[in-house]
Parts: C-alpha cells; sequence; structure tokens
C-alpha cells in the first residue's frame, strides 16, 4: 500500500536535485532502444557529450540551439504561472520572425543602432500582439486559450508560407519560397568569430533575468503569482485579473516573439517556412522542466539544447537515427512530470495492517 | 427525555480508540457504546475529534489502536473489520455527512439505490425497492419524492434522502454529522422529530453536534469530547447548558456583547438593487446601514445572501438601482473600488475567497494594499515594510503560524480567518461586510472574529453581518433584516424579535404569517 502524505514547501535542494535525478533516469531508460539498436550505450552517450560539448564549435553550437529554446521556455513559463496556458509560442515565433524581416529586409534603411532596436521591438510586439487575441477571447468571453493559442499556430504558420509564396518573396531567391536577406544593419551581431552563436543568446539571458525580477520583486509579479494561484481570492481581494492576463499574454507572446527574432536576425539572416523544428512546443517542455522558474529554465533550454545537438552528431557518426533525442526529451518530460508528484508528496510504503485513508 | 433504553441491547461499541496525525493526537482512549433505540449526541468543538471518530467508526480511517464492536448474527459482539466502509455497511452503520454525497444528476430513488445494485444483474428491481422505501417513508414520516431530480430539492430533503438511503440499507445505526448545520430551525425540529421516532422503533442514533440547545433537548445521553478525549458521559437529564459548555471548552470564554449605544447617520445605503440570476438573484433590495450598527442578515444559505455579499464586494454589478456610500453615489463596481472606498469585505468561502493558499502569510496580508505606495516603490516591492507589518498583524491578531514567509496554505481554518480580519480591519473600513464569518470556526477563533466586529461598531464602522447562525445573530446585531428567495425584509430591533418568528420567516413565511 503507498501512501502520499503532502510535504512542506520543496526546499531549494530538493528543487534541483529531483529535476536531475529525472533527466538521468530519462537517459537511463533511453539507453533501452539505443541497445535495441545494436549500439554500445557509452558510446552512443560518449559521442552525444562530445557532440555537445566535446569543442568550442560544438558547445556554441549547443548554445546557439539553445537561444530560442530559452526565450520560447520563458514564454510559457510566464504565462503558465499565471495559469494562462499559451501553447501558442510557436506560431508568436513565426509572427516575430516575420515581423523582424518585414522591417528589416529593407523597407527602412538606418544606421544598426537605430534599425536593430526597431527589429528587436517589431519582432516582440507582433509576438505579443498574437497572444493579445486569445488572451481577449479567454477574458472577456471565456474561450479555452489551449484551444485558441494552439490552433493559431496553424493559421500563422500557413500565413508565413502564403507571404513567402507572395509579397514577401525573394525575387533573387531562384524561386525558392524564401524571404529577401535582412539588412547587415538590421543583424543581431555574431559574438564569436567564424561560429554562429549571436547575439540573441544575450537577449534570452537578460530575459531569464528580467522575468525573475518581475516575478519575484515587483507589483505586476505578485499579482501574477496571486492571479495563478487562486484567481477568485485576487479579484476579492482587488486585483485586476483580466488586466495581468493581458499583461502576461502580451509578455508571454513576446518573448516567443524574441525566439523569432534571433532566429532570423541572429542565425539564418532570412525566413523560411521551416524557421524552427518545434521550438514552440519544445518551450513548454523547458519550462515543464524547469519547474516553471525563470532561472530553471536556463539550465533546461541547455539541457535539451544539449540533447538535440548530440544526438544530431552521434546520429552523423553511428547511422542511429536522431528521433532518440526526442525520445530521450519525452522521456525527461515524463519522468520530471512524475517527479513533480515527490516534490509535493512525501511517499510512504506502508502494510496492509495500518492501511488508511489518504489523510483529511 | 422519555424512555431510556438502558438496558437495551448493545448496537456499537467503540473500545479504547486511539488515532494519532503526526503530532496531534485525534483520539486519545475514547470509549463509546450505544443502545439499541438510544439517540447519543456527541457534543465537541470544532477539532474536538468527533469526526475523526465517526470516520473510524465508518471505515475511511484505522484506528491507531482500540476497537470497533458490532453484534454480529449470533448477538454477541464482534470486531469490525477496520479500515472497511463495506464491512461497515454490512454491518448496518449508516452515515449522513455535514456535506451530502448524493449525485445531484440522479433522482432520489437511484441515488438511494446506488451501490446496493450488484453490478452483474441487468434489470434493476426499481419497483421492490421503491415499495421498500414507500414503506419505510411511511413509518419513518421521511417523505421525499423519489422521483425528483437532487438538484431540484432543498436542502432538508436532500438530508432526508441521505437518512432514507441509509434506513434501505438497513441501518442498525444511523450517525449523522452535524445534521442541523444547514437547516432552519423549523426543520431541525422535524429532523429531531423523526430521529425520535426512529429511535422509538429501535434504531441507534448518534448525531453530531457543538449547539448546545439541540443536544439538550433532542438526545437521550451526551458525551462530550474535547482535545480528543471523551471528557463526560451522561445521560441527558440533569445536564445544563453552563455545564456542558464547560465541559466542551474547559474554560468559560468570555461571550461578545454589544453594549447598547445610539447609531449614527446613514452610512451606505443599497436603493432598489437588483442583480445576479436564477436562485440566489435578489431583487428590489433597499438596505440603510447606521454607522455604529451591526445590521445582521439572516437567511438560509441560496436566498440571495451569496449575491447581496458579491454586490457589496464588488464582484458584481447592480443590474438596477444604486449604491450609496456617505451621500455619494457608486457608479462602477470593482473591488478595488470598494477596498479604496474603506469598505472592508470578509468573503464567505475565505479559502476560495479570501487567501491564495500558496503564497505567503505576508503577502496574503498585503494584498489589498500591494499598490499602495507603502508596498512597492516604481512598481518594486518593499519586502522589508512588507514582513514588518505582518509580524506586527501576527503579533496583534494572534495568528498562529510558523512565521510571515510561511504559505497560508498551512494554517487552520480560524487563522486564515485571522488573516482577513487583520488585512481588511486594520484599514480602519467605514463599512465591514462580515459573511458567515464564523462558520466552520471553533469558541475561541468565533469569540475572536466576535470581538472584532464589535470594536469596528465602537469605532462608528457600519457592520454588515451575513449569517445562517441565529445566536451569532441575535447576540452581535442591532438590528434584524431576514433575506428569502431574494427579497429583504425591513429590518427590526433585535430586541423585538424573537428566535422562533425569525425561523419562520427564514424559511419563507411573511411577518404576519409567522408572528
Amino acid at each position: 500500500m503507498i501512501r502520499f502524505e503532502p510535504r512542506e514547501p520543496a526546499s531549494l535542494k530538493r528543487l534541483i536535485l529531483i529535476p536531475t535525478i529525472a533527466a538521468v533516469t530519462a537517459l537511463i531508460l533511453a539507453s533501452i532502444p539505443i541497445a535495441a539498436a545494436g549500439l554500445s550505450v557509452f558510446e552512443a552517450y560518449w559521442l552525444m557529450a562530445t557532440g555537445a560539448f566535446g569543442s568550442l564549435f560544438t558547445f556554441t553550437e549547443m548554445l546557439t540551439r539553445a537561444t530560442p529554446l530559452i526565450l520560447t521556455g520563458l514564454a510559457a513559463a510566464l504565462a503558465f504561472r499565471a495559469k494562462l496556458w499559451n501553447i501558442g509560442a510557436e506560431g508568436q515565433l513565426y509572427a516575430g520572425a516575420l515581423a523582424a524581416v518585414a522591417v528589416g529586409s529593407g523597407w527602412i534603411d538606418a544606421p544598426t543602432y537605430v534599425l536593430l532596436p526597431i527589429v528587436v521591438f517589431s519582432g516582440a510586439l507582433a509576438g505579443g500582439l498574437v497572444m493579445l487575441g486569445p488572451t481577449l477571447l479567454k477574458t472577456r468571453l471565456g474561450v479555452d486559450e489551449v484551444v485558441t493559442t494552439l490552433l493559431l499556430n496553424f493559421i500563422i504558420i500557413l500565413f508565413v508560407q502564403m507571404m513567402l509564396e507572395g509579397p514577401m518573396k525573394d525575387p533573387m531567391g531562384m524561386g525558392w519560397p524564401q524571404s529577401e536577406p535582412m539588412l547587415d544593419a538590421a543583424a543581431l551581431p555574431k559574438l564569436l568569430p567564424r561560429m554562429r552563436i549571436h547575439a540573441g543568446l544575450i537577449i534570452a539571458l537578460i530575459s531569464a533575468l528580467g522575468i525573475y525580477i518581475l516575478l519575484k520583486r515587483t507589483v505586476w509579479g505578485f499579482e501574477i503569482r496571486a492571479v495563478g494561484e487562486n484567481a477568485n481570492a485576487a479579484r476579492h481581494a482587488g486585483v485586476p485579473v483580466t488586466g495581468t492576463f493581458i499583461k502576461v499574454g502580451l509578455l508571454s507572446g513576446a518573448l516567443a516573439g524574441l525566439a523569432g527574432v534571433g532566429e532570423v536576425a541572429g542565425l539564418k539572416g532570412y525566413l523560411t517556412a521551416d524557421l524552427s523544428p518545434g521550438f514552440g512546443y519544445s518551450g513548454i517542455v523547458v519550462a515543464m522542466l524547469a519547474g516553471l522558474s525563470p532561472i530553471g529554465v536556463i539550465f533546461a533550454a541547455l539541457f535539451i539544447a544539449s540533447i538535440f545537438v548530440g544526438a544530431d552528431s552521434m546520429s552523423r557518426a553511428t547511422g542511429v537515427s536522431n528521433y532518440l533525442a526526442d525520445l530521450i526529451v519525452a522521456m525527461s518530460l515524463i519522468c520530471v512530470l512524475i517527479s513533480g508528484i515527490f516534490l509535493r508528496f512525501k511517499v510512504r510504503f506502508i502494510g496492509r495492517k495500518s492501511v488508511e485513508g489518504a489523510g483529511k | 427525555m422519555n424512555a431510556n433504553p438502558n438496558d437495551a441491547p448493545l448496537v456499537l461499541k467503540l473500545d479504547k480508540i486511539t488515532k494519532r496525525f503526526g503530532a496531534l493526537t485525534a483520539n486519545g482512549d475514547v470509549s463509546l457504546d450505544l443502545r439499541q433505540g438510544e439517540i447519543l449526541a456527541l457534543l465537541g468543538e470544532n477539532g474536538a475529534g468527533k469526526t475523526t471518530l465517526m470516520n473510524i467508526l465508518f471505515g475511511h480511517y484505522v484506528a491507531d489502536e482500540g476497537t470497533v464492536e458490532v453484534p454480529g448474527t449470533d448477538g454477541s459482539l464482534q470486531q469490525l473489520e477496520p479500515g472497511s466502509p463495506n464491512a461497515a455497511l454490512e454491518a448496518g452503520i449508516g452515515m449522513v455527512h455535514q456535506h451530502f454525497t448524493l449525485a445531484e444528476n440522479l433522482s432520489a430513488l437511484e441515488n438511494i439505490l446506488l451501490g446496493t445494485e450488484a453490478l452483474t444483474s441487468f434489470k434493476s428491481s426499481r419497483a421492490k425497492a421503491r415499495q421498500k422505501l414507500e414503506s419505510l417513508m411511511e413509518r419513518s414520516g421521511l417523505s421525499v419524492d423519489l422521483n425528483a431530480r437532487i438538484s431540484d430539492l432543498s436542502v432538508g430533503e436532500k438530508q432526508r434522502v441521505e437518512i432514507l438511503k441509509a434506513l434501505y440499507r438497513d441501518a442498525r445505526v444511523l450517525v449523522l454529522d452535524e445534521p442541523t448545520a444547514v437547516l432552519t430551525p423549523q426543520e431541525s425540529e422535524s429532523l429531531f422529530s423523526t430521529l425520535q421516532k426512529l429511535a422509538s422503533e429501535g434504531l441507534g442514533i448518534i448525531f453530531i453536534s457543538h449547539k448546545l440547545d439541540e443536544v439538550l433537548s433532542a438526545s437521550h445521553r451526551i458525551a462530550v469530547l474535547r482535545g480528543g478525549r471523551k471528557v463526560s458521559d451522561q445521560p441527558t437529564e440533569g445536564c445544563n447548558k453552563r455545564q456542558l459548555a464547560e465541559l466542551m471548552v474547559g474554560k468559560t470564554v468570555p461571550e461578545s456583547n454589544r453594549d447598547s449605544k445610539e447609531a449614527g447617520a446613514p452610512l451606505f445605503v443599497l436603493q432598489n438593487v437588483s442583480t445576479g440570476q436564477g436562485r440566489d438573484a435578489i431583487t428590489n433590495i433597499d438596505l440603510e446601514l447606521l454607522s455604529g450598527e451591526i445590521l445582521g442578515i439572516a437567511g438560509v444559505s441560496g436566498n440571495g445572501q451569496g449575491t447581496l455579499a458579491k454586490l457589496i464586494s464588488g464582484l458584481a454589478t447592480p443590474q438596477s438601482g444604486s449604491i450609496v456610500l456617505n451621500g455619494a453615489p457608486l457608479t462602477t463596481a470593482s473591488a478595488r473600488q470598494m477596498i479604496d472606498a474603506g469598505i472592508a469585505r470578509i468573503p464567505e468561502d475565505r479559502h476560495k475567497d479570501g487567501i491564495v493558499g500558496p503564497m505567503t502569510v505576508a503577502e496574503n496580508l498585503a494584498i489589498e494594499t500591494i499598490r499602495k505606495p507603502e508596498n512597492h516603490r516604481f512598481g518594486f516591492l518593499k519586502f522589508g515594510a512588507i514582513a514588518e507589518r505582518a509580524r506586527e498583524a501576527i503579533t496583534s491578531y494572534d495568528i498562529r503560524c510558523q512565521g510571515d514567509k510561511a504559505p497560508a496554505r498551512l494554517l487552520s481554518g480560524g487563522n486564515i480567518q485571522k488573516i482577513v480580519l487583520a488585512r481588511t480591519l486594520d484599514a480602519s473600513p467605514v463599512v465591514v461586510l462580515a459573511a458567515q464569518p464564523s462558520r466552520g470556526l471553533d469558541v475561541g477563533a468565533t469569540a475572536d472574529v466576535h470581538r472584532r466586529l464589535l470594536e469596528a461598531r465602537a469605532r462608528g464602522a457600519g457592520v454588515i453581518l451575513i449569517s445562517e447562525d441565529l445566536d451569532e445573530l441575535m447576540r452581535l446585531s442591532d438590528r434584524i433584516a431576514v433575506i428569502h428567495r431574494g427579497v429583504l425584509s425591513e429590518p427590526e430591533k433585535t430586541e423585538s424579535v424573537d428566535r422562533g418568528t425569525l425561523g419562520l420567516r427564514m424559511a419563507g413565511q411573511s411577518k404576519e404569517q409567522a408572528a
């Protein structure tokens, strides 16, 4: 017989320890299919580790991959803290990228220190506005935002494809559905010579710190937490619940939009409809792994990015499919969600003799 | 009480029951027996261990020590299998919980049959069941429309369905947990006369209560629990209120009584206000609250007082009519506006509307004033000042907690109520709305709440007290109005009101009928 006893708030040590154990468990579980594919488990994980951390190049590649994940992870974590279920980071990312390309590929001609802030701001604004719709539908009409944000993803991606086939198609693009390249003045600077790592990482880290301070130290953050934990009591105590949802929605969408800005202005230089391999959805996983903590999001994003980059590299070396990365990520999420039970409850195994109900 | 069934056979015996939850001993060495045809009242404060004891009896909990014994087929006492509600049902123990366990979308008949029919039988023998129930209803005087949906029944009718459910299963022992908490005085009386009838037919009855009057008038024997231990067990004959109260509380609790005092000018006025929908709507309510008075609003839950509280809390807007505070109309209603206007609101459901459980005691104390300059600078929280004020409130309101950083959800109901009192009353409000402020609180916490409300009154604030507890209303209010089906009566001076009439009017009779 298993009994669950509610636990006092978990200590910081436990908050760090339990997700780590969950990640390790996921790696152990994932070794079963690796072994089934006929590979030495240790060799595979060694290849993955070197593929993510083996050289300066692979390390910066991993950081480049983590950059959008931090931002979409923050988008999800912030919204989820207010119990605003934004599943639409993918679409908001594309909206941000589209806006960045629209203003950054020749429409405005200005020096970097003017153009770049405009590009970054437009991307954030576009992401925020995309999230504003579902938020207003939720607060005014009670429409479930899980459905609206999720479905909006497809609408936006199809809209981007339409733009890339039509008005925004690059005339010099040999017929490929891609936008005109962004101006050099609109590009995020590279952080290291000859590497792909770009200033988007700095934006992501500053955002994480900013969201941390917002939630922890400000009146708005206080209200966001209150609305998320008990909207009824918050409303009764005079907290503007609707206004808080709107702020959170705008900010969450803006963070996802920034992820899109980073990908076009820092990495690709132009927009295609396959810009994101699901960064928006992975952001949800990142946020859950991080226990919705903004600082935790950084580490969770690094973990997931190293799995993806490492698995790609291992796949190239061994021929094992890089779908393994998806498998490991999915397993870690499941393990973390299960470990959430251990954060909230003490689990006791007891004999049949002293069986009893699960407390009052 | 008549007919003391002293020599009737035992139908239940609890022997030296001990139950601990961590460091707390909920029941310590409690023994209790019940004879056929006897009505036993189990008296005690909230937290005295009454409900825990009954949950052990019913198999929801397992006692750490001690046994529950019931007569077996041969009549001798046998131990009941612990931790098994099914065994308890088999043994003929029926329980009517404080919060009913009925499926709202099924009919009364279906609810009674739930769980009694074998899963494998194809046709349910409704006709036979109905026959049995009809004869049961006739014998006991419990009448219910068996075809009615539970959601259409009144609280009293639902309770009758619960009792019928137990009787249908051939209960020999019936346990009722605070059966009158939700009933009008008249409904309570009819319940007790039914219980008398059932007892005279041989049913053993235990009812749990903390109301002295009903315990004295309706039981054969009274057992008092305090702090998890049985402190008294004696025939009702020869008991009196004062002695029972002292047994229950262990010390004499100073009763808060209001001093007589002239009320002031009209402070807060509702003019012809209607709002809400369905059962809890209010229609054309006129209310005039004077400064320095407590205006009691009596009524059975679900008659519009919830909507009235929402309206004054700023969570509902009047569809027609107007709200005037200090001569100035309040136009758009919002909780923020009510707080800023100096209206303190104590919500009915303190867990749902009063506190944000996972946030700290300090944060819950600051939440209403979080946007005031004393709590932030340029939008950044002043943690020092917030914690400082929290510690002051914890001391002056005697909030028992592990400190200002403890999550509020870990506190007991009484201490949660103290958080609400501290944050609303500390701002010296001009109007106080207290909705069911002592519901579910023990005697000590209730006395605290009453004292605070009287203090606000003495300061010159107007207090609106919405309550179902007539004792509370009669003791605190200067004037009492009755709300029924969303219509509020003209308030009357408490001195000229008597309990019986008040009860009848809560049940819907007009003033003339009730008099």
